[in-house]
């Protein structure tokens, strides 16, 4: 029988929790609290007073189209950000896991743009995407008017889903390419010997095997594109060109930090984490089932 | 033990005495004061901070840069709200009414007025006091770093379709724009629509044709005041640069793109820009070699009667919830700051104007405007200066102007990537807008500005 240590007054089991309790009261719960009182209010900026008006915020931001299409351009983001930076990565990954030339080099370049701050590789992306100075501005030159993020709205967003993609292959490469190893060698080898080629392989074998990885990164790459998003926004299109970009987490911050309208922005932002615990249940509830755990 | 007792109180009140005495000879009184500038004008800043404590010994200024003019802002009010707030602030132009209702500071002429200090307030150019100035006229913050915008032309462009002066009427703008065109330039004027061009654009626009942005005299007699610029010449004035831009006679430049339109002008890319008279300085530096430049007031449509060009700029604000000693000491520091002299070493430093008549007085008599790189800079106290400020030309008082701006933008973009036509643009802006007011009156129930 397993040897279990017990406390015989679950007092002592509390205090050893208190710590930890502390910091999730302090960061979290105190914090994500008063953000819901303040939803509630008419804050005044400088702490004058404010009026309970119970759910008038929402009401409001709720009947706003502009939020609507922030709602929007969010969920596009996310989708297809998140759709191409796991796919790259993936494909990376599956390449260098199969010792290719070279492949001890790609494993640790191809890491490395997680490790840079969001405002920094958008400030480069804003240099190279450029249309007068940039990279695009040969584009630019052959066709004229093919590239403008300054006025259209789609070319805004493909520099901000690129920008951020770029970062997250980082991540994701990681955990695929450690996923992969995972995978007992044995079973490659079994499969070659049987005479499957290599694209076979993937589908029945490595693919099926890694999908808690899978699943693991979508629920990461959907949350984090929701929030990591905003050094990248902020830099690059500041919401614009016409709201073309204005993601969420950014109309959160312009609304509350550069409008002071901080009962508003707490509003969005018990919104924005309300969609993102739905968007986190229904990954599990439907996706979850396909996946299989060792 | 009465004994011991009465030495004991001896000692303590020796002590106590000496305690006293020391720091009066000894420590000079600090005072935090927070500015938005950041680069070369926090260097200034920095100095000037440095000329003031060196000027005396009873009071000591710490200078700190919060990068730019929001941060300060939302610094200043995170810091407010602990309790932890500086003696003195910049705030920009448009926070003035957030100030005005936000009962966290103390009026600069009472606190003058305190501390012995006269300040003439019509030394100050109307234009620039009428501002920041209250209803009635008070000061409730001090004028600091002000420009306005000023239409910068290239010479060398216009002699070459025969112009030696740069256009007084948009009518005359459009067609020089036209024949600088056909003289093969290929960008004649650069403008930008973000945010921040809402200042050139929209606001300085609407004060020199006398035309309101919003009702109750642009806010400032209640905030139940609502956008109205659908309705003025504003919406014409969009309608013939949207026109201009499609016929290849505007283009857009801006950082985003890959260069400013200070940068364009700078390197005779573009020949004709709108900007704030604080590029005067930048534009003489980082000119293209050889390239001969100067400045004009804003054009005006013909018929127009012309009326003063709005400050821009910030204002020194003194919060509420400080010691005397440190009153004592910003007082003197806004003194020292309101000194000509200090005016001069300002704008020599800087591309910002002189805010008193006094001080446009002294840089004259000193020879400040008579040559390069200087010279020029006297036409944005002209443009300031052209008329006495009307009801409408005072200045533009509305919560959450920040936002508003924003929304310029993002109607703007909307109105040039043609998704929808320049009087729907401009109509959306008023909605959108008088949401944003809508929702700053309901903030301050029962408040009236002062």
């Amino acid at each position: 029988m397993e040897k279990r240590v017990t406390f015989g007054r679950w007092t002592i089991g509390i205090l050893f929790a208190v710590p930890q309790l502390i910091l999730i009261f302090t960061f979290f719960y105190w914090p994500a609290g008063q953000a819901v009182y303040w939803s509630l209010t008419l804050q005044q900026p400088w702490g004058g007073g404010n009026i309970w008006v119970g759910l008038e915020n929402f009401r409001s931001i709720l009947a706003n189209a502009d939020y609507w299409n922030s709602i929007t351009t969010s969920l596009v983001f996310a989708g297809i950000s998140t759709g191409l930076a796991m796919t790259i990565a993936l494909v990376l990954a599956t390449l260098t896991d199969r010792q290719l030339a070279g492949s001890r080099l790609y494993r640790v370049v191809l890491i490395w743009p997680y490790g840079i701050a969001a405002p920094a590789l958008a400030l480069a992306f804003r240099f190279i995407l450029a249309p007068e100075a940039g990279f695009m501005a040969f584009a630019n030159q052959f066709w004229p008017g093919f590239w403008d993020p300054g006025l259209d709205g789609a070319d805004a967003m493909a520099s901000i889903i690129l920008a951020f993609s770029w970062k997250y292959v980082g991540y994701n490469f990681i955990f695929f390419l450690a996923a992969l190893q995972a995978i007992p060698r044995s079973l490659i080898e079994a499969a070659a010997m049987d005479g499957s080629g290599v694209v076979r392989r993937f589908r029945d074998i490595q693919f099926p095997l890694i999908t808690p990885t899978i699943f693991f990164l979508l629920v990461i790459n959907i949350t984090e594109s929701f929030q990591d998003s905003f050094g990248i926004v902020d830099i690059m299109t500041a919401g614009g060109p016409a709201n073309a970009t204005n993601l969420m987490v950014y109309k959160i911050y312009s609304d509350g930090f550069r409008g002071l309208d901080y009962s508003g922005a707490a509003a969005q932002s018990i919104i924005l984490m309300l969609l993102i615990v739905a968007l986190t249940i229904v990954q599990f509830r439907f996706i979850e089932r396909r996946v299989h755990y060792r | 033990m009465t004994i011991i007792k009465r030495g004991l109180t001896a000692l303590a009140a020796g002590a106590l005495g000496t305690a006293l005495a020391v720091p009066a000879f000894a420590e000079p009184v600090k005072f935090d004061f927070w500015f938005g500038l950041s680069g070369d004008l926090a260097r200034v800043v920095d100095t000037l901070c440095k000329n003031f404590n060196a000027s005396q010994s009873d009071y000591q200024v710490v200078c700190t840069s919060q990068g730019n003019y929001d941060a300060t802002l939302q610094n200043t009010i995170a810091a407010f709200r602990a309790g932890k707030q500086p003696t003195v602030v910049q705030v920009y132009d448009v926070g003035t009414a957030t100030m005005m209702l936000s009962g966290a500071y103390k009026p600069a002429d009472k606190l003058m007025e305190e501390n012995g200090y006269k300040i003439d307030y019509s030394d100050y150019f109307p234009g620039i006091a009428r501002y920041y100035a209250t209803s009635k006229g008070e000061m409730l913050s001090f004028p600091f770093n002000s420009s306005t915008a000023l239409m910068y032309w290239n010479k060398d462009a216009f002699a070459k379709i025969g112009k030696t002066e740069a256009p007084k009427t948009w009518e005359d703008v459009g067609a020089d724009l036209k024949a600088l065109k056909d003289a093969g330039y290929d960008c004649p004027m650069a403008i930008n629509i973000s945010a921040n061009e809402s200042w050139q654009l929209m606001e300085q626009f609407s004060a020199i044709h006398n035309q309101p942005i919003a009702t109750k005299n642009n806010g400032y007699d209640g905030l139940d005041a609502r956008l109205e610029m659908n309705k003025t010449k504003f919406v014409q004035y969009v309608t013939d640069l949207k026109k201009w831009y499609d016929d290849g006679l505007i283009k857009i430049k801006s950082k985003d793109l890959g260069q400013d339109m200070v940068q364009a002008f700078a390197t005779g890319t573009c020949q004709v820009i709108m900007t704030s008279v604080g590029d005067h300085g930048t534009v003489g530096k980082t000119k293209k070699e050889g390239m001969s430049w100067d400045v004009a007031e804003l054009p005006v449509y013909a018929g127009t009667e012309r009326k003063n060009s709005l400050v821009g700029g910030a204002s020194l604000w003194v919060l509420s919830g400080k010691s005397d000693a440190e009153y004592k000491g910003a007082a003197a520091f806004l003194n020292f700051i309101h000194d000509p002299k200090t005016a001069l070493f300002w704008s020599t430093n800087t591309g910002y104007i002189p805010v008193t008549k006094s001080g446009f007085e002294y840089m004259k008599a000193n020879g400040f405007y008579d040559k390069a790189p200087y010279k020029g800079r006297e036409v944005a106290i002209e443009s300031l200066t052209a008329s006495e400020p009307t009801e409408i030309t005072r200045g533009i008082r509305l919560g959450n102007f920040t936002q508003i701006r924003a929304e310029f933008g993002t109607q703007m973009q909307a109105i040039f990537a043609n998704k929808e036509s320049v009087q729907d643009g401009v109509d959306a802006l008023v909605k959108n807008g008088d949401a944003i007011l809508d929702r700053f009156q309901q903030t301050y129930p029962n408040k009236t500005l002062p």
